[in-house]
């Protein structure tokens, strides 16, 4: 019987000539990341095991959630990481100013490459399935003990394939596509399985859009999400990859529960309405939505593409009069292409911040928590009760195109021109 | 060992059961103290060793925080019950310790209040208040030597070998 992509990698890391959905298997790992909320944890966890780490290249600390610290406990969680990566010599870890948000770090630093298998004490770990690599979030305890075996334990997912066709209209993004995924499948439509993207459509979008989309996977509850590997995933490794990969590919009798077929010429500008993911409602739907807040960025939005798209509405525009707008790059590399680009300016001129890289906001951190009955539209994952603040505010999800028109209008809207077909 | 079960609807995410303006700590019991504090402000102050929580589908959504099922044990919760989990808390339950039993009937017939018996190890669960009996899902076989060992960082160290 043939194997999805997922399961074909999974296959070649755990040693075996074939895999098949529901068996559980121990899995070799190129990569084991966590960050300064899961860490400290799973470090805790670690040192019960009095051993060292089972390869010192192989493992990333990236401190990004309350960074720059944002209380003492904070930067005592820090340093636990600091401490961690001196005594066990760990290359991958980053201090301030290297550091970034991870999901849009450790692509960027060439650390995941195609074909690898990866986990991260961080749900949104399914992000570099963009590259055509098996990743998955897990818990600190996971973290840990995969630290010190180089190993996890998996259940091989079933999958659902995603026939894209089509190219997606002006200022539609792939977080548009995701969050209308999101609102077809539910919350938990693709539990313990893999979301396999394929078709004619996937060449029509960048790699900064597979980013997104394989990103908010776990938005479905699907163990991971994966891209093949065409001309514009060799384009973003080739420079980077410091060690050679592998392209896997679907087998063409490959089983799936489920396949769905996604134009992406229909999609339309999409925002998620509190408190779930799922909650979809396209632009042409929504009436008057006020706004206290806008944030663009995190590792779902935070890299040059977003940017570059919520500053070309933004440019020679005013924010509304009482909305907040926070922007945060993903990493220091995206903050100096914004730079360079001239975005910063065109933000702090329309009167939005322009922010350090941190994971902050998102989960209701720090820069820019919520208040009571306050109502935020931001790029970020998640709209759950009290994620970003007060139990009592609100979170509204969007991509950077509808999130800067939102800003400059006070209320929920698109940019003007969206859906049309671009000239080649 | 009875409780009472805390009620719950589809859903149930990480945020709620521990918001993230509580993860600069790792202190178990200070984590029980904020525990569903965002749906249920009081579940901190009411719960009793033994209780159980019994919810809809796809407990412990969103993030991978693990801070959340070491929240739930803490508190004292013997057994959380559901029609499905989150795979990640799913996971992380089993590591770490926290019983939990996948129960369509029991998820569905469990009311806020009900005196709850759950044996964690045939996946009997008893309603006392009703007098019904619900079956949960085996665990698979692999999953069952992890519980019995103690969870993840037991086995690790009893497998000795680290598998290079």
């Amino acid at each position: 019987m043939g194997m999805t992509m997922t399961q074909k990698i999974l296959a070649a890391h755990a040693g075996l000539g074939s895999v098949k959905a529901g068996q559980l298997i121990e899995a070799k790992l190129d990569l084991v990341m966590g960050n300064d909320i899961t860490a400290p944890v799973a470090i805790r966890e670690f040192e019960k095991l009095g051993c060292d780490v089972f390869d010192k290249k192989k493992v990333a600390l990236v401190p990004d959630h309350f960074t720059p610290n944002k209380d003492i406990k904070s930067a005592e969680n820090s340093a636990v990481l600091r401490r961690f990566a001196k005594e066990h010599e760990i290359e991958n870890y980053f201090e301030l100013g290297e550091a970034g948000i991870e999901h849009c770090l450790l692509p960027e630093k060439g650390l995941v490459l195609p074909g690898d298998a990866v986990i991260g004490a961080d749900s949104h770990t399914c992000t570099y399935g963009a590259l055509g690599a098996f990743s998955t979030g897990v818990g600190s305890t996971d973290m840990a003990c995969a630290m010190a075996e180089g190993s996890l334990w998996f259940k091989v997912p079933g999958a659902i394939k995603f026939v894209l066709t089509g190219k997606p209209g002006k200022w539609i993004g792939g977080k548009d596509v995701m969050l209308h995924i999101i609102g077809l499948i539910t919350v938990d439509g693709a539990l313990y399985e893999s979301m396999e993207f394929t078709g004619s459509g996937v060449a029509s979008l960048p790699m900064d859009d597979r980013f997104s989309m394989a990103n908010m996977a776990i938005e479905a509850g699907a163990k991971n999400a994966i891209f093949p590997v065409d001309e514009l995933t060799i384009e973003y490794v080739k420079d980077r990859a410091k060690r050679p990969w592998t392209a896997f590919e679907a087998d063409p009798d490959a089983q799936y529960r489920k396949e769905i077929t996604i134009d992406l010429s229909k999609i339309k500008p999409t925002v998620s309405f509190p408190h779930l993911p799922d909650n979809t409602r396209t632009v042409d739907e929504i009436g008057f939505e006020p706004i206290d807040q806008v944030v663009i960025g995190s590792c779902t939005n935070g890299r040059i593409t977003d940017l570059r798209a919520a500053a070309a509405i933004m440019r020679g525009k005013k924010v509304a009069k009482g909305v907040r707008v926070i922007v945060l790059p993903g990493t220091p590399d995206i903050y100096l292409q914004a730079a360079q680009e001239g975005l910063i300016e065109d933000f702090v001129k329309a009167g939005a911040v322009f922010s350090v890289p941190t994971c902050g906001p998102c989960l209701g951190g720090h820069m820019g928590v919520l208040a009571k009955g306050e109502r935020a539209l931001s790029t970020t994952n998640r709209n759950f009760v009290g994620r970003m603040g007060h139990p009592e505010s609100e979170v509204f999800l969007c991509g950077p195109a509808v999130a800067a028109a939102s800003a400059i209008a006070g209320r929920i809207t698109a940019p003007e021109g969206w859906g049309e077909v671009e000239a080649l | 060992m009875s409780g009472i079960a805390y009620k719950y609807g589809d859903n149930v995410d990480t945020d709620v059961i521990i918001p993230a303006r509580h993860l600069s700590t790792q202190d178990p019991k200070e984590l029980a103290s904020h525990c569903m504090e965002d749906i249920d402000k009081d579940f901190p102050k009411k719960v009793k060793p033994g209780d159980v929580i019994a919810a809809g589908k796809n407990f412990g959504c969103g993030s991978s925080r693990e801070h959340a099922p070491i929240a739930i044990l803490a508190s004292g919760v013997s057994c959380v019950i559901a029609s499905s989990f989150a795979r990640i808390f799913y996971r992380n339950s089993i590591n770490i310790g926290l019983p939990i039993m996948e129960c369509q009937e029991a998820s569905e017939k469990i009311k806020a209040g009900d005196e709850i018996e759950a044996d964690f190890s045939t996946g009997k669960i008893k309603n006392l208040t009703t007098g019904e009996t619900y079956q949960a899902e085996p665990f698979p076989q692999s999953i069952l030597e992890l519980i019995e060992a103690g969870g993840l960082v037991n086995r690790t160290k009893k497998r000795g070998a680290i598998i290079r």
